[in-house]
């Protein structure tokens, strides 16, 4: 803030002060004529004017007030660009109150910071933070139930784009995951993409066109092969996923199997270690692992 | 200057009475009008890109400040549940800003990056589709307007008047990044900005 403005904002403030302070003493006082006299004008030919002086109580609270301007100015930022003894400020503040909650969250976290993911996942305490740090970061995508939604992962199941060991459930949390499945809708053309979308509903058992089936798997194995396996039973390493299972990220109709294939897929997860730190990591990856759960078999339901 | 004088001047006493009830004003406010020309953008703002224009004026159209703030308060709780509080020098491009001061929805000035376009787009035609138990409506008219690029220029133009450092490389660019854009895209565009160049650093 300029010296200007600065005094500008100073003297108005010490000004006004003093002028109120003059103010009431000059109307403390009781004028010539005495308590409970008039204050001799005549208005409307027999309006008149009590002269009282201010009761003692309100006089009180007046001085008090400004006594409490006087001494909040001196210590807290309000003079221009006098910062105040106490030197005071709102990120300061801030800053103290997010130490102190970090202190008490230290606590919390300490008792599991030298436990295994396994040992988390089997933990109520830790499962109730966990399922709280899943709530406020990861619900958006996956559901609060965890059963995702079209292009983000169920994580009830036990199927895993990217393997369900403890530690690669951690590593997607912490460094995040981009899936990429490429168009192929011009290099297969559309009749490729028929073809090669009817062998990938048989390889999940489904009824697919035979013929086409067949065509299909001979294009599966020169393009898809290099990511998905031959079985079809997809690359962890990848995020390929497995296609001989009844799980489908994006739908597994055959129509939204040929959208997947004509215009590919990126699934992006953000890596949330900038945000959540280390150790609700952990604790949310322990409460996700908690909810993993193997699926009934095709056919029967869950 | 005598009471009877005073009151005997209605002029007077109007004038008198104006002076002693603009001090508070000329105090807490005209000083603040004139430092919000001094303060400097925080490092690596810079005006908007033509889509993410585009995408704040689809922003106030459709009201998304009647439920979501811009304005992450100096207190923990928002700090812990959403980044480094806000600083003025974010806002400098901001006409008006999108503080805001009502939070049915969460706080916006840190969602840049923190979820996909993919995501972004899903839940803005279709909230419930990602979030079942969101309350927000969707927008599907969104994807169905496209941006015009002769609009997101001139109001380019209005800014630079204003002051906001555009150059005519930028107002030549316009066209390539709107054109064939739905509105849909510019809002999503905009989103993602939000906060990008927030202070990093945790808090002192």
């Amino acid at each position: 803030m300029s010296t200007f403005w600065s005094l500008f904002i100073v003297v108005l403030t010490l000004g006004s002060i003093a002028a109120l302070v003059w103010l009431l003493l000059a109307t403390a006082r009781a004028k010539a004529g005495g308590a409970g006299q008039t204050t001799g004008h005549t208005w409307d030919e027999d309006l008149t004017e009590l002269n009282h002086p201010l009761p003692l109580w309100w006089l009180g609270l007046f001085l008090l007030t400004v006594v409490f301007g006087a001494l909040y100015l001196a210590f807290y930022p309000g003079l221009g660009a006098n910062a105040g003894m106490l030197g005071w400020t709102s990120g300061k503040e801030v800053g103290a109150d997010l130490a102190a909650a970090n202190r008490k969250l230290e606590s919390l976290f300490a008792q599991f910071r030298d436990l295994p993911l396994e040992a988390l996942a089997n933990d109520p305490k830790a499962l109730d933070v966990g399922h709280n740090v899943f709530a406020n970061n990861c619900a958006a995508c996956h559901g609060s139930d965890a059963r995702g939604a079209k292009g983000y992962p169920n994580l009830t199941d036990d199927d895993w784009l990217y393997g369900g060991a403890p530690e690669a459930v951690l590593t997607s949390i912490l460094r995040g995951r981009n899936g990429v499945m490429p168009p192929l809708g011009a290099a297969l053309g559309e009749a490729g993409v028929e073809e090669v979308a009817n062998y990938v509903l048989s390889l999940s058992g489904r009824k697919a066109d035979e013929k086409l089936a067949a065509a299909g798997k001979a294009r599966y194995l020169t393009v898809c092969v290099a990511c998905h396996g031959a079985d079809g039973k997809g690359n962890p390493l990848i995020g390929a996923p497995n296609l001989t299972d009844d799980i489908w990220l994006y739908g597994g109709s055959l129509d939204e199997i040929k959208t997947s294939i004509r215009n590919g897929r990126s699934g992006q997860m953000p890596a949330w270690e900038p945000v959540l730190g280390k150790d609700r990591a952990r604790l949310v990856a322990a409460w996700v692992l908690a909810q993993s759960k193997p699926v009934a078999p095709a056919g029967q339901a869950p | 200057m005598n009471h009877a004088l005073i009151e005997k001047n209605i002029g007077l006493m109007a004038v008198l009475t104006l002076l002693v009830i603009s001090i508070g004003g000329l105090v807490e406010i005209v000083p603040l009008m004139f430092q919000a020309q001094v303060i400097e953008p925080v490092p690596g703002l810079k005006p908007y890109p033509p889509l993410a224009l585009a995408g704040r004026d689809i922003y106030v159209r459709e009201g998304c400040y009647n439920c979501h703030s811009q304005m992450v308060r100096a207190l923990a709780s928002d700090v812990q549940r959403y980044g480094h509080y806000s600083v003025a020098g974010e806002s400098v491009y901001d006409r008006p800003f999108q503080w805001g001061s009502k939070r049915t929805g969460p706080d916006l000035a840190r969602i840049g990056g923190r979820y996909s376009d993919a995501w972004q787009r899903v839940h803005l035609l279709d909230p419930r589709s990602v979030v079942p138990e969101s309350n927000m409506p969707g927008f599907p008219w969104l994807a169905k307007a496209q941006v015009s690029a002769a609009e997101v220029e001139s109001h380019m133009r209005g800014l630079a008047r204003l002051g906001d450092p555009y150059s005519e490389a930028d107002f030549a660019s316009v066209a390539a990044a709107v054109n064939g854009k739905t509105e849909l895209d510019a809002l999503i565009a905009y989103l993602q900005g939000l906060g990008k160049f927030a202070p990093k650093e945790t808090p002192p």
